[in-house]
């Protein structure tokens, strides 16, 4: 393992029932930096994610955090790793019978003795950061998806931890919203020092914060470098992905027998 | 011919698989890390949930089962002279079957149908996973106050339940039908034993709270986090704990009472 990388993808196998998702994964995730995961829809980024969390185990190969292999951790272990990372989900997945205050709230009260007027002071700090402190008493069910991911972003940094991953933390933000966001994770990264994963679709404003790209396509890492490499590349993977092209060595059509053979 | 055993094969593999992560879900919520007082606060809050929110259709089931006990033992009895014994009737069909049994299968329709659809719910939003990402086990947090909160709750519902069917019996035999007072609740006295009926009837509703919550419990936290998932989950749990029940009631009578 280098010394700067935080996590360590070697030779990752994973498959969903008889479904190849990683054959042969390998990839590093520098210590400090932000790094942007990207690729064609259903080729396992969100995956990536629940790998290094430790929510799936690899089939074979090795998945290393801080040095510490995941997939042979304990469950108690597991857990404590956990408390140094961080994670948004897609959906947000905030806690649908707690208030706004109380989500942002939950991690500080199960994991450290921080007394009420101590906790009340992060989480509005936490609200306030992600513009939503106006919001505090309300109840999930009554934001909107975007607002709900502002929280669970608030939630994600309550701990300070040292990594963050970010599924998808751009989908349904207005542009003030997003533009608010992209500023908070590169701000985050380099106020707290923080590790940063980001997967996301909207390639250009997430490369335009990122330090680092994995770029996965067909079962593997089609790319890994940094967003400047990436842009010059003259991989036509790279190329097809980055200008949006249906035809090139990117497969749009899920894996199916030809339509000659389907339709006949 | 193969085809067939094959698929049995298959079959009993995928049953025992089932029943493996069944145990080791079950194993891991309740011997897990926990934090004994927080964890004990989820609990009280979850007998509120399945326990005093059942309450209503435990009263009211109570009280229409012991009416028609009391009804039908009244009709029967007469025809030997033997009404004055309607009590005992009463008493021991409820302590002995009616009360755990009955108990268990409303306890899954009402509360064991609610348990599998929220912790459905929870993993079908992410919820669950959350939870793991922020460090919290979620079978410590979700699953174990729910079941400890089924296995606490149901046997006093099935004993409240006992308690209400007698009223009812003597609503009907007693007040209605106009069996003597004295000797309805005397015979009830004299022929209820504590450790051969009460007893023998709280240890079915352990088990049956056993069973039913770790059928909830588990089929939530194991469904496909679909709509379809949870609807056909939620009926699994009440199918397969009313099965369950019925047969291991048959199970506990013969070894309770039919001298195995």
């Amino acid at each position: 393992m280098t010394a700067e990388a935080f996590v360590e993808i070697q030779d990752v196998v994973f498959r969903r029932d008889q479904r190849v998702i990683y054959d042969g994964l390998t990839a590093s995730v520098p210590r400090g930096k932000i790094t942007a995961i990207v690729g064609p829809s259903g080729t396992g980024k969100t995956t990536l994610l629940r790998l290094i969390g430790g929510q799936l185990k690899p089939e074979s190969g090795d998945v290393r955090v801080d040095g510490l292999s995941v997939q042979s951790l304990k469950r108690s272990a597991l857990f404590d790793l956990r408390k140094r990372m961080g994670m948004l989900f897609q959906s947000g997945a905030l806690f649908a019978e707690l208030s706004v205050f109380e989500n942002v709230a939950f991690p500080l009260r199960v994991h450290t003795d921080l007394d009420d007027d101590l906790i009340r002071l992060v989480v509005l700090m936490k609200l306030e950061a992600v513009g939503l402190r106006g919001a505090v008493d309300l109840m999930p069910s009554e934001l909107s998806g975007g607002m709900q991911r502002r929280v669970a972003l608030a939630r994600a940094i309550a701990l300070d931890p040292e990594m963050i991953m970010y599924d998808e933390p751009f989908v349904g933000q207005d542009p003030i919203g997003l533009g608010v966001l992209l500023s908070l994770v590169k701000q985050l990264n380099q106020a707290l020092g923080l590790t940063s994963l980001v997967v996301s679709h909207d390639l250009q404003e997430t490369l335009s914060i990122a330090d680092h790209v994995i770029m996965i396509a067909n079962n593997r890492v089609a790319f890994q470098g940094s967003p400047e490499i990436m842009q010059a590349s003259d991989d036509p993977l790279v190329q097809q992905f980055l200008h949006g092209s249906p035809d090139g060595p990117v497969r749009f059509h899920f894996p199916a027998p030809s339509l000659e053979d389907a339709l006949s | 011919m193969m085809n067939w055993i094959a698929g049995i094969g298959r079959s009993t593999l995928s049953q025992l698989s089932d029943l493996g992560r069944a145990t080791l879900i079950l194993m891991q919520a309740i011997f897990g890390r926990s934090n004994v007082g927080v964890h004990w606060r989820l609990t009280i809050d979850q007998i509120h949930v399945v326990g005093v929110l059942s309450l209503s259709i435990i009263i009211v089931s109570g009280l229409f089962i012991g009416m028609v006990l009391g009804l039908q033992g009244y009709t029967i009895l007469t025809d030997y002279g033997s009404e004055q014994a309607l009590g005992q009737m009463v008493a021991l069909s409820l302590t002995r079957e009616l009360g755990p049994v009955v108990t268990a299968l409303l306890f899954a329709g009402r509360a064991g149908s609610a348990l599998t659809a929220e912790i459905g719910l929870m993993k079908a939003t992410e919820q669950l996973a959350s939870l793991e990402m922020i460090g919290v086990d979620p079978l410590r947090r979700v699953v174990a106050p729910r079941f400890w909160a089924g296995v606490i709750s149901l046997p006093i519902l099935s004993l409240i339940f006992v308690s209400v069917g007698c009223l009812g019996g003597a609503l009907v035999g007693v007040s209605w039908l106009g069996v003597d007072s004295g000797s309805f609740w005397s015979n009830m006295q004299a022929s209820v034993d504590f450790s051969d009926d009460v007893f023998n009837g709280i240890i079915k509703s352990v088990v049956f709270a056993v069973v039913v919550t770790w059928i909830a419990v588990y089929q939530g936290y194991d469904l496909v986090p679909t709509s379809e998932g949870i609807a056909r989950a939620t009926t699994k749990t009440v199918v397969y704990a009313s099965l369950a029940v019925l047969g291991l009631d048959f199970f506990l009578t013969a070894v309770m009472f039919g001298e195995i």
